[in-house]
Parts: C-alpha cells; sequence; structure tokens
C-alpha cells in the first residue's frame, strides 16, 4: 500500500483544493493519519473509495474523540523597562524578564475513521476530522453516503460526543433517550449524583458517596 | 383449619386425601407458573439454556414462556436494564395480571453488576417493580436460576389466603399499578419509586 505522504500527495492531485495534513503520532506503532478539512472531506472520501489502487471501500471503525480546552503555561522572556540604580542615578534600563504566560488553547471535537480495502486486502488508513469548537460550530460533514456502515457509528458519535452530522440519512440518538440533554462521553459531563447506596464503595465511587451524604441528601447505604 | 401432617399421611395411607383450599390453591398456582417471553441481555442465553432438555424448567410447570404479558405470571429480569428501557420494563410489568412474580437474575438487574457507574445503566430493577428472588452471578448458571425457581415456588406455597400477609391479588387494597419512570433531561425521574425501595443500610 501507498505510504500516507503518498496517499497525501494522491488526494491533493485528485481533490483540487482539498487540504491534508498529516496528524504525527509519537506512540511506538507511529501510525499516521491524515487530517481532512471538513469542506472537502466527502470529496476526499470518495476519491479514497473509488480509486483504483487504493479502494478503501470498508469504514471499519468510526470513532468521536473530546479533545477540551486546555490551559497552557509557558515561560517567555521579555524585555521591559526596569527602574534601576545606576552610578548612584535612578534610570529606565531595558532588561530580559522571564514571565510565565497562560493561554487557553481551544478545544474541539475529533471524530477519526479507520479504512480498509477488502478488495486489495491492504489498512488501513486514518482519517480524522476537527470541530471548530466544543460548543456551537460542532458540524461535520457525514461520511456515510459514502460508506453506509457509518451511519450508526455517527449517530453514536453524534449521542455520546455531540458532533451534528450534516448529511447523514437519519441522524437521531442512538443509545440514549431524545430528550437527552447531555453528551455522555465528552469529559465535562456530570453524572447524575445517585450515589446514595454503594454496598461495596471504593477509591472514587467511595468519594463519591460520602460526598452525596455530605450534601444532605438522602442515603445511608455507605460500606465503609 | 391446617390438617396435622401425621394424620394427614395416615388417612392417605387408608384412601382418605384431606386438604385446604389455601393448599390445593397454592399448589395449583406454584405448578404453573409462566414466565414471560422476554430476555434484556446475556443472562438471557442462560434462561434460554434452563429451559431446554438439558436444565429442563418444565420440570417445575414453568416451560411455557408467554410472548404476551398478558398471560404470564412471572417476569425474569435476565439483563442489564438500560436507563432507556427501563421505563418498557416497568410497563411491561404493569400490563401483567395479578397474581404476578418478578425475579431479577444477575448482577446487572440486580444492582446494575459491572454497568453500576455507567451513566446509562439502571442501578438494579428492584428500584421500580418488587423483586421476589434476587439472583446474583455474572451469568448465574441455569442451576441458579433453578433455585431461583424453586425459592420462589417455595414462597407462592408459604402464602396464606387471608390476613395482612395475603398475595397482593387477593387485597383490594393493594398497589396494582406501579408509576412508570419519566426519561427525563439528565436521568430517570424519580429516580426510584419510594414505595418500592428505601436505601438499604449497611450494617458491618
Amino acid at each position: 500500500m501507498k505510504t500516507v505522504e503518498e496517499i497525501k500527495a494522491a488526494i491533493e492531485t485528485a481533490v483540487p483544493g482539498a487540504s491534508i495534513e498529516i496528524v504525527p503520532n509519537a506512540s511506538p506503532s507511529g501510525q499516521l493519519s491524515l487530517l481532512l478539512a471538513p469542506n472537502h472531506a466527502v470529496a476526499v472520501a470518495e476519491f479514497l473509495r473509488d480509486d483504483a489502487e487504493l479502494a478503501l471501500d470498508f469504514l471499519s471503525n468510526a470513532t468521536g474523540i473530546d479533545w477540551p480546552d486546555k490551559e497552557i503555561t509557558e515561560k517567555v522572556k521579555v524585555m521591559r523597562q526596569v527602574l534601576k540604580t545606576v552610578d548612584g542615578a535612578e534610570k529606565m534600563v531595558e532588561e530580559t524578564v522571564d514571565e510565565t504566560r497562560k493561554h487557553v488553547q481551544p478545544g474541539y471535537l475529533e471524530v477519526v475513521y479507520h479504512l480498509f480495502s477488502i478488495e486489495k486486502k491492504h489498512g488501513p488508513v486514518v482519517i480524522r476530522m476537527r470541530t471548530t469548537n466544543r460548543t456551537d460550530q460542532v458540524q461535520l460533514p457525514s461520511l456515510t453516503p459514502v460508506w453506509r456502515s457509518a451511519e450508526f457509528q455517527e449517530r453514536e458519535i453524534f449521542d455520546l460526543f455531540g458532533i451534528v452530522f450534516t448529511g447523514h440519512p437519519d441522524l437521531r440518538r442512538l443509545l440514549m433517550w431524545d430528550g437527552f440533554k447531555d453528551h455522555p462521553m465528552r469529559r465535562d459531563y456530570v453524572e447524575p449524583d445517585d450515589f446514595e447506596y454503594e454496598p461495596t464503595a471504593h477509591d472514587e465511587v467511595l468519594a463519591r458517596s460520602k460526598a452525596h451524604q455530605a450534601a444532605g441528601q438522602e442515603g445511608a447505604g455507605v460500606g465503609l | 383449619m391446617a390438617v396435622e401432617e401425621g394424620l394427614k399421611i395416615e388417612l392417605g395411607k387408608q384412601g382418605v386425601f384431606v386438604t385446604t383450599i389455601e393448599e390445593l390453591y397454592n399448589w395449583g398456582r406454584r405448578s404453573s407458573v409462566w414466565p414471560m417471553q422476554f430476555g434484556l441481555a446475556c443472562c438471557a442465553i442462560e434462561m434460554i439454556a434452563t429451559t431446554m432438555a438439558r436444565y429442563d424448567l418444565a420440570r417445575f410447570g414453568a416451560e411455557v414462556f408467554r410472548p404476551s404479558p398478558r398471560q404470564a405470571d412471572l417476569m425474569i429480569i435476565s439483563g442489564t436494564v438500560t436507563k432507556k428501557m427501563a421505563p418498557q420494563v416497568v410497563r411491561l410489568y404493569n400490563q401483567m395480571a395479578e397474581p404476578r412474580y418478578v425475579i431479577a437474575m444477575g448482577a446487572c438487574a440486580i444492582s446494575g453488576g459491572p454497568f453500576k457507574q455507567g451513566y446509562n445503566v439502571l442501578k438494579g430493577i428492584d428500584r421500580y417493580i418488587p423483586v421476589d428472588v434476587h439472583i446474583p452471578g455474572c451469568p448465574p448458571r441455569p442451576e441458579a436460576l433453578l433455585q431461583a425457581f424453586i425459592t420462589l415456588q417455595k414462597k407462592i406455597t408459604g402464602q396464606p389466603l387471608t390476613g395482612e400477609d395475603r398475595p397482593r391479588h387477593l387485597d383490594a387494597e393493594a398497589q396494582g399499578e406501579f408509576p412508570v419512570p419519566h426519561q427525563g433531561e439528565h436521568d430517570l425521574e424519580p429516580t426510584a419509586n419510594k414505595g418500592v425501595w428505601t436505601v438499604p443500610v449497611v450494617i458491618r
């Protein structure tokens, strides 16, 4: 099979205007993946499926990832005017000072597809797409029209992560009920406080059931 | 009035059969407990195995699995009850005619089991409907289900027809319909039926 770099080059020649980024992977597997821009994703997917050499006719897995907002602290050297006593007289002197800066790297939601070719017996090729943010701009193009096996998996991702797949034929919640408002697989999901009876509580569960009782909620069934 | 056990055997030897209405009635009930044909998860496979030739639940008069709750006496909660499924389970229980019994089969049905801290699994069906027999195990072996069944039969045999402990169907005041939980925005509402389930106290 072609390497990831070759696939990237093939896509860029076949789909004009498509921007592909190779996502590095520091783990021992070193499996690289292709980050697609959402506006060209369907065209790229169709190319991957229909190209005679790649023939990635099978989508084996689609999964979601939640990347929350990340606070990054970094030390920067800054030139600054400092009041200093030089030769008995006070002067403004320029000096480099260490400064810690904090900035928030905005989070996003990501979806990862694993593609194989049954015809050519090769794979996987991993493609990814990212949303703009985690709150209101969470739309991504659905790849269900390209690979039918994405249908339920995209519904599951919609349910658990809250990514809205545009162009999906039947986008409803899959595991939770329709009136459910949360997305349980997101990092900031708050589970309902139902820790009133934990007969074999330990570690995190024990802490939570104690917190449940401390909040004055009903419940006495904590095993200590 | 109960007949002395020794006298009854003696009379039986002489060809005289003595019984009470209560005994006869309960014998009939316990010997034809028809379970409802519904399975929720992997425990259902064990339940199916129990009904087949090797374990043969038919020996206890329970071979007829009814596909309609109207014709069933026993609900075997065989597997994980998800929060999405719980209202349907309670609704099916409400549709069953009295006398009706419930066996909660396996770790999930009695407590949530390995999925207890999950966002989508109910922490035991006994929060919404009264359960007669709990079976631990993941999944319980067919022998355990048979044991639960025998326990249930013993319970039916011991039920008096009058007085405080009479079964629900002979008590006009008894609660017949159990509230179906509503699927709310974050969880089931209410999280438990307080008339059926109160928080147990663990004493150590």
